[in-house]
């Protein structure tokens, strides 16, 4: 079954300089293993395609059953320099939420 | 036991939470970090055309309806609000207390400006990113760790004032100094670094940024209640916030702030250690309570980060709003008007349509089509005037554009570029200074 990561799981986003992260936090802790399976970090890469230029590096946190994205080249140049409008990509959080994966 | 109250996430964040929590938290300690990376360059400009400002823009508003009930409820504030000044931060503290009335102490840290350092050595330097040559340095700042702050602490001052430190240090010196930690202790300060960490946001980790209506509710967020932490010996705390406050303090909003703009989990490094938090351990110990356990870490690096602001130059933008059937089409035909106007003019234009692709640069989409769209156009360049043009056109839009073009807006923004370098830790040198202010006849 084909389920949006919005519906399994939360996330925040965070910034340093043009590097972005991601948390993928599961509502229920006995899903981590699943998202572990599936989200890996080339998918990710592959989802943000259009916004990450970079390379994305993925951490796995069992002692709390999350996972993060360190990915790089995402925001424009970065806070303080990006003509964008979400300079520190604080929305980017739902980007990642709109993939989907198969359970 | 000790209690630190965090009352600031960034220098714009509310200032009531941090009056409530220094009323009805019976803390030790509240904590206002309210320095971003930018904010120092930009303080330092101001410091250049006036030598006494460069502290942070809120500190009068902060300090004025913070101090009378710190001094009453006996919490030492601990801030970063010195900037660009933390000298000239604690002169306008001691002026506000003489005015109040109130007997205070100030210590202010300085010693993180580096900036002659940095010019001298610039052509050595390896700058993350790359700067290209002939830009104009503002501002170096080197991230000053603990150490720095607990001296200022054991002086028995009741504000410390410091300017760049690294955000957790504001919170593990009252630690170190509290509980006699020592720094070379790297387990407890990895764990002091933990707490540190989860705090400096403020409302971040008591619900804010984390309401999702119908899938992530938080209660009273008009309310929102900001952090406290009590922290024990052998470093380990529970996470709460005032009863009666507005907000959530969850399994799930901890965790958010433990991994919010964390790089390497197993490797998050500050002046003070560096520090593991894959083996952080989160309970819940009834509502809005979560007891932290576990952290560790690794001896601190031997370097310093040091965050340089540069001259960028400026950022022009303008927006205009399209309603109604066709919209699209008209923003569209708006964006495409602008370019042409101003095609060769400036190296690169960015032009979004908000409402469709300005967020998330276009990757996805839901069906359907936006009722009204907000067209935005933005680029930078070095001169003011030029930068300018851009909102100019996109208001001239209105009479030279499609139909139904409103609410044109025009911004202009200096842009500070920030890149950083590592220095030995040797060549920074923490200095404090005291300032007392007695009532008159006291």
């Amino acid at each position: 079954m084909v389920r949006k990561l919005y519906e399994l799981a939360h996330s925040r986003a965070g910034d340093k300089g043009d590097v972005l992260m991601l948390s993928l936090i599961p509502y229920e802790e006995g899903m981590y293993e699943a998202l572990r399976e599936r989200v890996t970090a080339d998918r990710v890469e592959l989802h943000l395609k259009h916004i990450v230029k970079g390379e994305v590096t993925r951490y796995e946190m069992p002692n709390i059953a999350a996972l993060q994205f360190v990915c790089q080249g995402a925001l424009l140049g970065g806070v303080t320099t990006s003509p964008g409008m979400d300079t520190h990509g604080k929305t980017l959080s739902y980007a990642l939420l709109e993939m989907e994966v198969d359970l | 036991m000790l209690r630190i109250g965090s009352g600031a996430g960034f220098s714009g964040d509310r200032l009531e939470p941090a009056v409530e929590l220094a009323e009805k938290g019976k803390l030790d300690y509240l904590v206002l970090e309210c320095l971003a990376e930018r904010t120092i360059a930009l303080a330092q400009k101001r410091k250049k055309s006036d030598a006494a400002m460069g502290y942070d823009p809120l500190l009068e508003k902060r300090i004025r309806s913070l101090l009378p009930v710190l001094k009453q409820n006996n919490v030492r504030l601990i801030t970063n609000m010195g900037a660009a000044n933390p000298l000239g931060g604690a002169k306008k503290i001691i002026e506000i207390a003489d005015e109040l009335g109130l007997h205070v102490k100030v210590a202010a840290v300085t010693g993180d400006d580096v900036l002659p350092y940095i010019l001298k050595k610039c052509d050595s330097l390896e700058f993350k990113p790359r700067l290209s040559e002939n830009v104009s340095i503002l501002s170096a700042n080197a991230y000053m760790g603990a150490s720095t702050i607990v001296p200022a602490i054991e002086t028995g001052a009741d504000v410390i004032i410091t300017g760049r430190v690294a955000d957790p240090s504001l919170f593990l010196a009252p630690m170190i100094h509290h509980f006699g930690w020592s720094t070379s202790d790297y387990e407890l300060m990895g764990k002091g670094t933990v707490i540190g960490h989860l705090l400096e946001c403020g409302g971040q980790l008591t619900g804010g940024f984390f309401a999702d209506p119908g899938k992530k509710d938080v209660g009273g967020l008009a309310h929102l209640g900001f952090p406290l932490a009590e922290v024990q010996p052998d470093g380990s705390a529970l996470l709460t916030k005032l009863p009666g406050t507005g907000g959530a303090l969850t399994l799930r909003t901890v965790k958010e702030q433990l991994l919010y703009e964390v790089m390497d989990p197993s490797s998050y490094i500050t002046p003070d250690v560096i520090a593991d938090f894959t083996t952080v351990s989160l309970r819940e110990d009834g509502n809005d309570r979560i007891v932290v356990t576990g952290g560790s870490g690794k001896e601190r690096p031997s370097e310093l980060k040091v965050s340089i602001g540069y001259d960028a130059g400026f950022l022009g933008e303008g927006e205009i709003t399209y309603a109604g059937e066709n919209a699209v089409g008209r923003a569209e035909l708006a964006g495409a008007v602008i370019q042409e106007r101003l095609q060769d003019c400036y190296e690169e234009l960015t032009v979004d349509y908000i409402g469709i692709t300005s967020a998330h640069r276009g990757s996805f989409s839901y069906e359907g089509i936006p009722y009204e769209v907000r067209l935005r156009v933005a680029g930078k360049t070095y001169e003011r005037e030029k930068a300018k043009r851009i909102g100019e056109e996109v208001e001239a839009l209105y009479t030279n554009g499609p139909a139904g073009g409103g609410g044109a807006r025009k911004y202009l923004n200096e842009v500070i570029g920030i890149v950083s370098a590592m220095v030995p830790m040797d060549i920074v040198e923490a200095e404090l200074q005291v300032m007392e202010v007695k009532p008159n006849g006291a």
